[in-house]
């Protein structure tokens, strides 16, 4: 189609022939598996939750896709889940809450070999983040947007969330959610999203291959993960999101490009809960390819001692006189 | 000399006055860049307001001999593009003042003449239509101005020049005929019998001053010299959200994103604004965010991340009236103690209040080697009086002189190489400033966290480690301190009075002083720009010789005396405080000092 002002994918630095390439100069010796990834600390998560599965597969990712660690800047959020990036051996920026796609979009913008992933929670994507995730969309950053879904305030100790399901019981909602929850499928489409999936934290391969897949996408991709949490949220349980998933890839009639059918899916949410890549919008670059700056490559390298040409301040001052 | 018998302290004071949407600020630039180029120095300031259409604004310009300081009351030419305008005026203009207005409006001139004034019906409608066409009314105004102050129209038509010349021959020849009509009808109705002129009765504005090749000054706003400054301290991200008056910022560089390699976005609302500048300064980019306090607010937040992760991040927060949205487009100095509070606990912040055009345009490049030496948040504080006046400056008063990009312990790419061991993001050392690596190297992986943390980065709730961490980080402004500057002295080093200000004050302050010197007042100005970590001993200082001290701010609870006073023990005999949004005249606070000081007028 088109691939923006800049020409070719200058500002992306992911093909979508899945070749993952950073500053690979200074690519370390050794082999890449997982336990490159693992970090000395371990999760202070609750047994059984459901990030566990989310780490384990966003590791899994990063390996397949022989992306080193220290190619990659991982950026969350305030939460359970936003604990992320403490719990691998990667670069990390656990931020405020609500703000991560903001602080990565910085990042991206000032250095774009950096293959950029923001994790967090449902409270911090969709609720205090919630007109980040809006702009986020529709800007298209090169950005992997994993969010840890788990309907409810976790970290507080059980609140409901944005995604909290109509009549859900919390110390904020004794007598019942009575608004309507957000469906970030439906909003990420609605807001202009280029990627949007589902997978759920129960399904460690599907996870994986989603991630995979948003990180291989040029532009926002978002991997919505239905995440289960153990300690508060004791109606979203492993067999409550069991029973009712479904992988759209099964379904042969399918169209995943097709903004109509995802439509139709994504606003699903119940009985039967579609999972998969819900859209995929092919031959848009990401918003860095117009972002003029970066025609010059990468800001952070930038050699700034050009700016102490005297010529440059004299023309700048000759256009006052 | 080049001007006949005008003295060098001589200056005019000129205002244009008209409804919003009448190009009211355009034409006052115009005409400000104009006397420049014929030579003059000059001041100029707009005041307009938070409206699109319909409302008064205005333009006030002081011609001077010498360099000014700030704008100048009373007014000695009125140009007024509205009736209303000449009510509006009539109070700040100088017994024998010009005025000038269309022809068709309705206004007594013989009762403007019996009040002292000298009312000058000009048919500019008429000349615009006829020359070129009714847009152009504003350029013949200017002109007609010119020929009536004796002031020559040729750099006005080379301006004109210059300015339309994109837009096509038929606006510049247009434009420039208006002119030389307006001109032509003012120099024969006018020849040179009015009080206040740019030149001396009799001479004709050819012979004035013509602008030396190689002395030539630039007129420019305050906004545009920090830009410059921060162009050449290595600026490489810009995120804003826009709000009055630091909008022009964001444009600036916006415009010239292409030519400078600067990113300039233009963010969801000011928090991501902030958000994606530190995000930027985390991966080693030399990011800023221009605001004003409404977007500073919604910024308290992600200050505090800065101050806790150590990335260095500039704020510009250009103040305009408060509380709330309080006076949009108006000038004030009610955040200081806002800024220097802002977000909670306790981290190092540093903060700068330049002053002047010289200075804000170095506080662009100083504010990115701070935040990189100290790692922390640098704001900068201004506000619209400073960030919207337009001030002539030869070429030479912004230069590179000095100016350096100072990174601070940052590792470059081969000292990484060479690291063993893990690199701990949050070493302890002495100064508090850690050696900083950017993310991207396989030596250096490393995670950084909101949370208290640990050398590393980690989570960690350990209570010496917490302690250690605090202390670390705080240590950081006692090294910064080496690098505040004190006070500066403007004036007698023996003086009665000293006014002591911040920030932009500093120009209609310096001015106050000959006006109370005048009074039989000895005064000087002892002026801040290094707000924190406080000078306390550059302070103490220079605070040792002063007998009586009066603050002079823009603001309604005198802030800065009160933190002279938490840092110092000392306290101001008295203050000088404005918060009506508009700028202090010199005349007011040399009026306002005098009371303060009871000395007899
Ligand atoms: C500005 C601000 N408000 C409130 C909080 C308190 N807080 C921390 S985490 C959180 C909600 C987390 O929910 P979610 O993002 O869904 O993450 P989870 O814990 O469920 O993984 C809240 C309200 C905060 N840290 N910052
Ligand atoms: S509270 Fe819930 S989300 Fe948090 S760690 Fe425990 S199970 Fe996971
Ligand atoms: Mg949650």
């Amino acid at each position: 189609m088109f691939d923006g002002a800049n020409g070719q994918a200058s500002g992306g630095t992911r093909r979508v022939d899945g070749q993952a390439h950073g500053p690979s100069s200074r690519a370390p010796n050794g082999v890449l598996d997982l336990k490159t990834y693992s970090s000395p600390y371990k999760p202070t998560w609750c047994p059984g939750c459901g990030d566990f599965g989310i780490l384990s597969a966003i590791k899994a990712a990063l390996v397949e896709l022989e992306i080193w660690p220290h190619e990659v800047l991982i950026v969350s959020g305030i939460g359970c889940g936003s604990k992320l990036p403490q719990y691998l051996y990667a670069n990390g920026f656990m931020t405020i809450h609500g703000r991560p796609l903001a602080v990565a979009t910085g990042a991206k913008l000032a250095n774009p070999q950096l293959h950029v992933m923001v994790v967090n929670g449902d409270g911090d994507s969709y609720g205090i983040g919630g007109n980040h995730f809006l702009h986020t969309c529709r800007r298209n950053p090169d950005i992997t947007h994993i969010v840890e879904n788990n309907q409810i305030y976790a970290l507080t100790k059980g609140q409901y969330s944005p995604t909290s399901d109509v009549g859900f019981r919390t110390t904020t909602s004794p007598e019942g959610v009575f608004e309507m929850p957000v469906n970030p499928v439906a909003v990420a489409l609605a807001a202009g999203a280029g990627f949007v999936a589902r997978s759920f934290a129960g399904e460690p391969k599907h996870l994986k291959q989603m991630i995979m897949a948003a990180m291989q996408h040029p532009g926002y991709a978002l991997v919505d993960v239905l995440q289960p949490c153990v300690a508060f949220n004791k109606v979203n349980t492993y067999n409550w999101y069991a029973e009712r998933i479904y992988d759209v890839a099964n379904d042969d009639s399918y169209d995943p490009t097709s903004l109509r059918d995802a439509w139709e899916r994504g606003t699903e949410w119940g009985e039967r809960i579609p999972i998969g890549i819900l859209y995929r919008r092919e031959g848009v670059p990401p918003y860095e390819n117009y972002v003029p700056a970066l025609k010059d490559g990468p800001p952070v390298e930038r050699d700034l001692s050009a700016r102490l040409d005297p010529e440059l301040l004299e023309r700048l001052k000759r256009a006052y006189v | 000399m080049a001007n006949g018998g005008l003295k060098d302290d001589f200056s005019l004071s000129i205002t244009v006055g008209g409804d919003a949407g009448q190009g009211v600020e355009s034409s006052g630039a115009l005409f400000t860049q104009a006397l420049a180029r014929g030579g003059w120095h000059v001041f100029g300031v707009p005041d307009y307001r938070s409206r699109i259409r319909g409302g008064h604004n205005f333009f006030q310009i002081r011609a001077a001999r010498r360099p000014s300081l700030s704008h100048s009351d009373p007014v000695h030419l009125l140009l007024a593009y509205t009736r209303e305008t000449i009510d509006v005026h009539k109070p700040n203009l100088a017994q024998g003042a010009a005025i000038i207005y269309d022809d068709g409006f309705r206004v007594d001139a013989a009762a403007l003449e019996a009040e002292g004034f000298v009312p000058i019906p000009a048919p500019l409608t008429k000349i615009a239509e006829e020359h070129g066409s009714k847009l152009m009314i504003n350029t013949g105004a200017v002109a007609a101005a010119c020929g009536v102050l004796g002031f020559p129209l040729e750099p006005l038509v080379r301006l004109l020049h210059d300015t339309y010349g994109h837009k096509g021959k038929k606006i510049v020849e247009g434009n420039a005929s208006v002119a030389r009509a307006a001109y032509a009808w003012a120099v024969e109705r006018y020849p040179g019998r009015l009080a206040y002129r740019l030149a001396e009765p009799g001479e004709v504005g050819e012979k004035t001053q013509p602008s030396q090749p190689g002395r030539e000054l630039m007129v420019l706003t305050g906004n545009e010299a920090f830009c410059l400054g921060a162009v050449v301290g290595g600026c490489t991200f810009v995120s804003a959200y826009p709000m009055t008056p630091a909008t022009p910022i964001l444009e600036w560089f916006a415009a010239r994103e292409r030519e400078l390699s600067v990113v300039a976005k233009h963010a969801e609302d000011e928090i991501a604004a902030v958000c994606m500048a530190i995000g930027a300064g985390f991966v080693g980019a030399r990011a800023m965010v221009p605001t004003s306090g409404g977007g500073f607010s919604l910024m308290a937040e992600a200050l505090g991340m800065a101050g806790m992760c150590e990335v260095p991040v500039v704020i510009v927060n250009v103040q305009r009236g408060g509380p709330s949205t309080g006076l949009p487009t108006r000038t004030e100095q009610g955040d200081l103690l806002f800024v220097l509070h802002a977000s909670q606990g306790e981290f190092p912040r540093i903060v700068l209040a330049p002053g002047t055009h010289e200075q804000y345009f170095e506080a662009g490049w100083r504010a990115f080697n701070l935040a990189e030496k100290y790692q922390c948040p640098v704001i900068v504080l201004s506000d619209q009086f400073l960030a919207a006046a337009r001030k002539s400056l030869p070429l030479d008063a912004l230069t590179l002189d000095g100016v350096s990009i100072d990174r601070g312990a940052l590792l470059s790419a081969t000292e990484l190489d060479r690291l063993d061991g893990p690199y701990r993001r949050y070493a302890m050392t002495e100064t508090g400033v850690s050696p900083r690596a950017l993310p991207g190297h396989p030596k250096a992986v490393f995670t950084v966290t909101t949370d208290e943390h640990g050398e590393d980065g980690h989570i960690t709730e350990e209570i010496d480690l917490r302690v250690a961490m605090m202390d670390k980080r705080m240590r950081k402004l006692e090294a910064a301190l080496a690098d505040m500057r004190g006070p500066d002295l403007y004036g007698p080093e023996d003086a009665d009075v000293t006014l002591i200000c911040w920030g932009s004050t500093v120009g209609p302050a310096r001015e106050a002083l000959p006006l109370l010197a005048g009074q039989g007042v000895t005064a000087n100005v002892l002026h801040f720009t290094d707000i924190w970590p406080f000078p306390v001993h550059k302070a103490e200082m220079a605070l040792q010789g002063v007998r009586r001290a009066i603050a002079v701010e823009q603001n309604h609870t005198a802030q800065f005396a009160r933190l002279l006073r938490m840092m110092t023990g000392f306290q101001v005999n008295g203050s000088v405080r404005k918060y009506d949004g508009r700028p202090f005249s010199p005349q007011q606070i040399a009026a306002r000092a005098l009371v303060e000081v009871g000395a007899r007028v």
